[in-house]
C-alpha cells in the first residue's frame, strides 16, 4: 500500500532555519545583569519592541528587550516575510501559464516545485532576520534578555530570574493565530500562519478558512501553486470592510484562476475520514460536504498578555487587548503598549509606527497620538488591494459629503503594457474640495502605488496638487496622478471656459 | 431576422416592434388560471414573481396598444391577484410566502415554493409594483375592475415591511425558513429603490425612517471617465425602479448635495456603459460604439477558456457589470429598450446595429438575455457565438414598460397618480419637480387613500 508523502516538517525544516535560529535566539545566550533601572524595558521583540529599542537606545536612552522566542516576531518568521516570499513564487507560476499574453511561449508542462519555493522562502525569510540578529541588538547597546518576562510590580519586570526595574515599560508581545472554533477541526489538525510554512509539500486539496487578507492571500498563492483550492467566507464579500468593487475584483480574480469561491459559506463542522479531511459548509441553510487533504485558517488574531502579570502592574486588558489611550498608555501611567497586543489594525507598520510614538511619549514627555496616524495597509493578492484613510461609507456616516475621482488602470498606460490592467485607483476627496480624505488601488502594485496618496494626505496636500507632480513616464503610478487631473478637469467649470476661450480669442488679435 | 425589414423601418415602427415581441412574451408565459408568468420560456420553468409583477405592469400596456381586450387584461391580472391573496402564507414549507413577502420562486400550477428558494424582499417589491399599476390603471366601475383595487391594496398593506428590517435599518434581501435573514451584501445603490418607498409608505408596517438613509449612506458617487455618476455597476440597477417611478425632477438628500438626479444618473450611467465597451479593456469580440451593456442575465456556463492568448472565467447567469466588471464578453441586448427614455439616441443606434450586424440574436423583433461574440466558433458555439436560449420574462417586462414610459410616459403617469408611492417618496426624501404639484385624481388613487 502506498504510503502518503509526509507534507509537513516540524521548525527548523533545514539549515537555513538553522542559522535563523541562531541568529534570532542564540543557543547558549547569557542574559545580562541588570545593571540600575532601565530607562525602558520592551517585552517582545517583533516589530514594535525592535523598533522602539532601537530608537530608544540610538539616543542613549538604558533600555531592556526581552524576548522568549525568535527575534523579528511574527512579520519575519510566519508573517509578511513569508507570505510574500511564497506569493512572489506564486505569481512566476502565474505568469508562466500566461506566458502567451505576454508573448511568449509558456513551457510545457509547467511542473511545481514546492519544495523549492519553500526552500527560497526560508532563504530569504533568513537573510532578512539577520538584520535583526541578537548580535547586532547587543551591539547598538541594548540589554537583550531571552526568557518568559513578567511584571513583578507596577516598576519591575522579571525574567529569568531577574528583576529589572524600569522608568517605563512598553509591552509588545504581539498576537498569535487563534483557530476558529469549528467542532473538530482541533482534532482533524489544521494550520494556520504559524505553521503552514513547515509545508514541504503541496496539499492537492486544500480548504481555506476565512476570506480576510490572509485567507485571500493563501488561497490564491496554494492555487498558483498547484493546490484545487476551496476558500469559504462567512461574509458575502471577501475583504469585509474594503469597497464593494475592490472585493468584486478579487473574487473576480481568486475564481478565474480556479479558486473555488464559497461565500456566505460557514465551516459548521470538520472530521477525518481514510486520511482526509471532511468539512461540513452551511450556506443559506442548505449543507454541502467537501473532503480535502488541508486545512488552512485564515481567521483571527489574539494578543498575546497571558502570563506576563499584567495584573501585579495594574495594566488592564480584555479580548481585545491591552486597554491604551490615544497615546498609547495603559492603565498604569509608566506602561505603554504598541503593535498587534493593543491595536485593531495588526500591520508590521503600525506596529513600527506606534513603538515610535511610544518612544517620544514615554521618555521625552511627547503628546503623539494614535489617532492621528496616517495608516496604509495592503492585501498582497494578485492585483494587490491598498488603502490609506478614510472609506466613503464613514465618510458619508460622519456626514461629510465625498466624491470619488476613479482612474481604470486599463486606462494606464503602463499597466496596459505589463499586462497588469486589472483594478483601479479611487481618490476619495471630500465634495466641493480637493481635500484628500482617502483611497483605494487596486492594482498589481497597488502597495507601491498608496505611497503617493499616503504622503499626499500627510502632508496636507490636496488632489489638484498632486495632478503637479510630474511622474516618469510610463509607470503604473501615473494612475494616482490621473486621478488629480480627473479633479481637475472637473474645475474646468463652463464660465472658467468662455473666460479663457475669450482670453485666448483677444490673444489672436 | 431579415436586414431588409429592419432598415425600412422608422424608429417608432422599430420599437413597437419590440415592444410588442415583448409583450407577447406574457400571453404565451402565463397560467390564465392563476395568473402566475414563467420565469423563462424555457420547459418547466417555475413562476418568478417578479415577473408577475412585471406582467400585471404590462397587461394596461397591451389595452392601450389595442394588442389584448381589457377585459381580458383584467381576468389575467384578477387571477393572479386573486392567487396571491389566497395563497398560503406561513414559516413551514409548502407554502407561497410569509408576512405578505413571496417566495421568488413559485411552481406554475400550485403555486408554492420551488427550488427551496429565498423569501425575496425586492422581487416582492416588483410584485407589488404590478399589483399597484393594476389597481391605479382598473379604475372601471364594473365588479371585476373595483375588485382588482380592492385586492391591490389589500396586498400591499399586508406586506410587513418592518419584519423585514430584521435588527439593522436596512432591510434584508432574503430570508428562508431554516437559516432566517439572509445576510447578502446589500450596499451601495442597485434596483431596490422602489422596495425602499413601497415599504417606507405602508400604512401599517412601515419601516423605520431611518432605512432610506442607512441605504443611501453606502452610496458612492464617483467620477468615471468624465462622468459624474452615483456608481452601480450592472445596467439593470439603473433600470428596474424607473420602470414605474419617474425620478426625472424629484430629488432626494443624496441627489440634491449631487446638484443631479437619478433619471440623470441613469442616462450617465448608461454612456458610462457604453464608454466603458469603446475602452474594452479585455479585447472582447463586437464591443464598442454601438454593442455595450452589461447587466444581469444569462450567460455562457462557468468555465475557463483562453481566447485570443487572453484567459477568461465566462459565467452562467450572473450580473455583469461596468467598469469594474465582472464582464466576460456577455452582453444583455434588452438594455437598449431597457435605457431607451434615458438615453433615446445612443440606444436606438444599439438597436439598429444589434438587428444589422447580430440578425441571429434577434427573432422576430425579441431580445434574448445574452450573447456572446466572442465565443463564435469556440468550443461548441456556432459562428454567431453563444446566444441565450429561451427568453427570460424580466427582460421581455422591462423592454415592454421602458418603451412605453418613453413613448407614453404610461406607467410613470399611473405611478404619479398612487398615493403610495408619493407618500414613499415624500418619506425617501424625494421632493421637487412632480412631487410639487397635486396628485392627478383617479379611480385607483381614491380607492387607495
Amino acid at each position: 500500500m502506498p504510503r502518503e508523502p509526509k507534507r509537513m516538517a516540524a521548525f527548523p525544516v533545514d539549515r537555513n532555519d538553522a542559522d535563523l535560529i541562531r541568529g534570532a535566539h542564540p543557543r547558549h545566550w547569557k542574559n545580562p545583569e541588570p545593571d540600575g533601572r532601565y530607562n525602558l524595558v520592551v517585552i517582545g521583540a517583533g516589530p514594535a519592541g525592535l523598533t522602539a529599542a532601537r530608537d530608544a537606545a540610538s539616543l542613549g536612552a538604558k533600555v531592556a528587550l526581552i524576548e522568549r522566542g525568535l527575534i523579528g516576531g511574527a512579520c519575519v518568521n510566519v508573517g509578511g516575510v513569508p507570505s510574500k516570499t511564497i506569493i512572489r513564487t506564486a505569481r512566476l507560476y502565474a505568469d508562466m501559464r500566461d506566458a502567451e499574453s505576454f508573448g511568449g511561449d509558456p513551457p510545457k508542462p509547467i511542473r511545481v516545485d514546492f519544495e523549492r519555493a519553500m526552500l527560497r522562502m526560508r532563504q530569504i525569510r533568513q537573510r532578512i532576520s539577520r538584520a535583526e540578529s541578537a548580535a547586532n541588538l547587543v551591539g547598538h547597546g541594548i540589554d537583550l534578555y531571552f526568557g518568559e518576562a513578567r511584571f513583578g510590580g507596577p516598576d519591575t519586570v522579571l525574567v529569568d530570574g531577574k528583576t529589572l526595574r524600569f522608568t517605563k515599560a512598553l509591552v509588545a508581545t504581539g498576537a498569535h493565530a487563534s483557530g476558529p472554533e469549528i467542532p473538530g477541526l482541533a482534532e482533524a489538525g489544521y494550520l494556520d500562519n504559524g505553521t503552514m510554512f513547515n509545508l514541504t509539500s503541496c496539499p492537492p486539496r486544500l480548504l481555506v478558512i476565512g476570506g480576510g487578507p490572509l485567507g485571500c492571500e493563501t488561497a490564491q498563492a496554494f492555487c498558483l501553486l498547484g493546490a484545487k483550492v476551496i476558500l469559504a467566507q462567512s461574509d458575502p464579500m471577501f475583504l469585509p470592510g474594503e469597497e464593494r468593487d475592490a472585493a468584486q475584483i478579487l473574487s473576480d480574480a481568486l475564481a478565474r484562476e480556479g479558486v473555488e469561491v464559497r461565500l456566505n459559506t460557514e465551516v459548521v463542522a470538520v472530521r477525518t475520514e481514510n486520511g482526509g479531511k471532511i468539512a461540513d459548509l452551511m450556506r443559506d441553510g442548505d449543507r454541502t460536504t467537501i473532503s480535502v487533504d488541508e486545512i488552512i485558517t485564515g481567521v483571527g488574531r489574539s494578543p498575546n498578555v497571558d502570563g506576563l502579570g499584567l495584573e501585579e502592574a495594574g495594566v488592564a486588558y480584555d479580548a481585545n487587548g491591552i486597554t491604551v489611550d490615544d497615546y498609547l498608555r495603559t492603565t498604569n501611567p509608566h506602561v505603554y503598549a504598541a503593535g498587534d497586543v493593543c491595536l485593531e489594525y495588526k500591520f508590521t507598520h503600525t506596529a513600527e509606527a506606534t513603538a515610535r510614538i511610544v518612544v517620544r511619549n514615554a521618555l521625552f514627555r511627547g503628546r503623539e497620538k494614535l489617532s492621528e496616524l496616517v495608516v496604509p495597509w495592503c492585501t498582497y493578492t494578485d492585483p494587490e488591494i491598498a488603502h490609506v484613510g478614510l472609506y466613503p461609507l464613514e465618510a458619508r456616516r460622519d456626514g461629510i459629503p465625498v466624491k470619488t475621482y476613479t482612474v481604470l488602470m486599463h486606462d494606464v498606460a503602463r499597466a496596459v503594457m505589463d499586462g497588469e490592467e486589472e483594478g483601479f485607483v479611487k481618490i476619495h476627496v471630500r465634495e466641493g474640495s480637493d481635500r484628500i480624505l482617502g483611497a483605494t488601488v487596486v492594482a498589481s502594485h497597488a502597495g507601491e502605488m498608496i505611497n503617493a496618496v499616503t504622503l499626499a494626505i500627510k502632508s496636507g496636500m490636496g488632489l489638484h496638487a498632486l495632478a503637479d507632480v510630474i511622474h516618469p513616464f510610463p509607470t503604473q503610478a501615473q494612475g494616482i496622478k490621473m486621478a488629480g487631473d480627473a479633479y481637475r478637469r472637473t474645475r474646468f467649470t463652463s464660465l472658467r471656459r468662455r473666460l479663457a476661450a475669450r482670453w485666448l480669442a483677444w490673444s489672436r488679435r | 431576422m431579415p436586414k431588409t425589414e429592419l432598415g425600412t423601418l422608422s424608429d417608432d415602427e422599430l420599437v413597437d416592434s419590440y415592444q410588442r415581441a415583448a409583450f407577447n412574451y406574457f400571453l404565451e408565459n402565463v397560467n390564465p388560471d392563476n395568473g402566475l408568468v414563467a420565469d423563462t420560456s424555457r420547459p418547466n420553468s417555475p413562476c418568478s414573481i417578479a415577473v408577475v409583477g412585471f406582467a400585471l405592469s404590462c397587461y394596461p400596456i397591451g389595452v392601450e396598444r389595442g394588442w389584448m381586450e381589457r377585459d381580458a387584461a383584467a381576468r389575467l391580472t384578477l387571477a393572479a391577484l386573486r392567487f396571491f391573496r389566497n395563497s398560503t402564507q406561513g414559516s413551514g414549507h409548502d407554502v407561497t410566502g410569509h408576512k405578505g413577502f413571496y417566495y421568488h420562486f413559485l411552481d406554475m400550477q400550485t403555486g408554492l415554493r420551488v427550488w427551496r428558494c429565498e423569501l425575496s424582499m425586492v422581487d416582492t417589491a416588483l410584485l407589488i409594483a404590478g399589483v399597484l399599476v393594476a389597481g391605479a390603471y382598473f379604475s372601471g366601475d364594473n365588479d371585476e375592475e373595483a375588485e382588482i383595487r380592492h385586492l391591490a391594496e389589500a396586498l400591499y398593506r399586508r406586506v410587513d415591511w418592518q419584519w423585514a428590517q430584521g435588527s439593522s435599518p436596512t432591510l434584508r434581501q432574503g430570508w428562508k425558513p431554516r437559516s432566517g435573514f439572509l445576510h447578502y451584501g446589500w450596499e451601495g445603490y442597485n434596483e431596490a429603490t422602489i422596495l425602499y418607498v413601497l415599504s417606507m409608505a405602508s400604512p401599517d408596517r412601515p419601516t423605520s425612517n431611518d432605512s432610506y438613509e442607512a441605504w443611501t449612506a453606502t452610496y458612492q458617487w464617483e467620477n468615471i471617465y468624465g462622468h459624474d455618476v452615483l456608481y452601480g455597476g450592472p445596467l439593470f440597477m439603473h433600470q428596474f425602479s424607473h420602470a414605474w417611478i419617474d425620478f426625472a425632477g424629484i430629488r432626494d438628500a443624496f441627489m440634491r448635495e449631487k446638484n443631479s438626479d437619478y433619471f440623470e444618473n441613469s442616462r450617465r450611467s448608461t454612456y458610462l456603459h457604453r464608454d466603458y465597451a469603446r475602452h474594452n479593456p479585455y479585447g472582447f469580440d463586437g464591443y464598442g460604439e454601438n454593442l455595450w451593456g452589461l447587466s444581469a442575465g444569462d450567460g455562457p456556463g462557468g468555465f475557463r477558456a483562453s481566447v485570443q492568448r487572453r484567459r477568461h472565467r465566462f459565467s452562467g447567469y450572473a450580473a455583469r457589470g461596468a467598469p469594474f466588471g465582472p464582464d466576460d464578453g456577455t452582453i444583455a441586448p434588452w438594455s437598449y429598450p431597457a435605457s431607451l427614455p434615458f438615453a433615446p439616441d445612443i440606444c436606438l443606434a444599439a438597436l439598429r446595429h444589434l438587428g444589422e450586424r447580430y440578425p441571429e440574436v434577434v427573432d422576430n423583433f425579441r431580445l434574448p438575455s445574452g450573447f456572446n461574440p466572442t465565443l463564435a466558433k469556440r468550443r461548441e458555439f456556432g459562428r454567431n457565438g453563444w446566444i441565450s436560449e429561451g427568453y427570460y420574462g424580466l427582460d421581455q417586462g422591462i423592454t415592454v414598460m421602458m418603451i412605453e414610459n418613453h413613448r407614453s410616459r404610461l406607467v410613470w403617469d399611473l405611478m404619479r397618480s398612487n398615493p403610495h408611492i408619493r407618500r414613499g417618496l415624500d418619506r425617501a426624501g424625494f421632493t421637487g419637480g412632480w412631487l410639487s404639484q397635486p396628485a392627478p385624481s383617479t379611480q385607483g388613487a381614491r380607492d387607495a387613500a
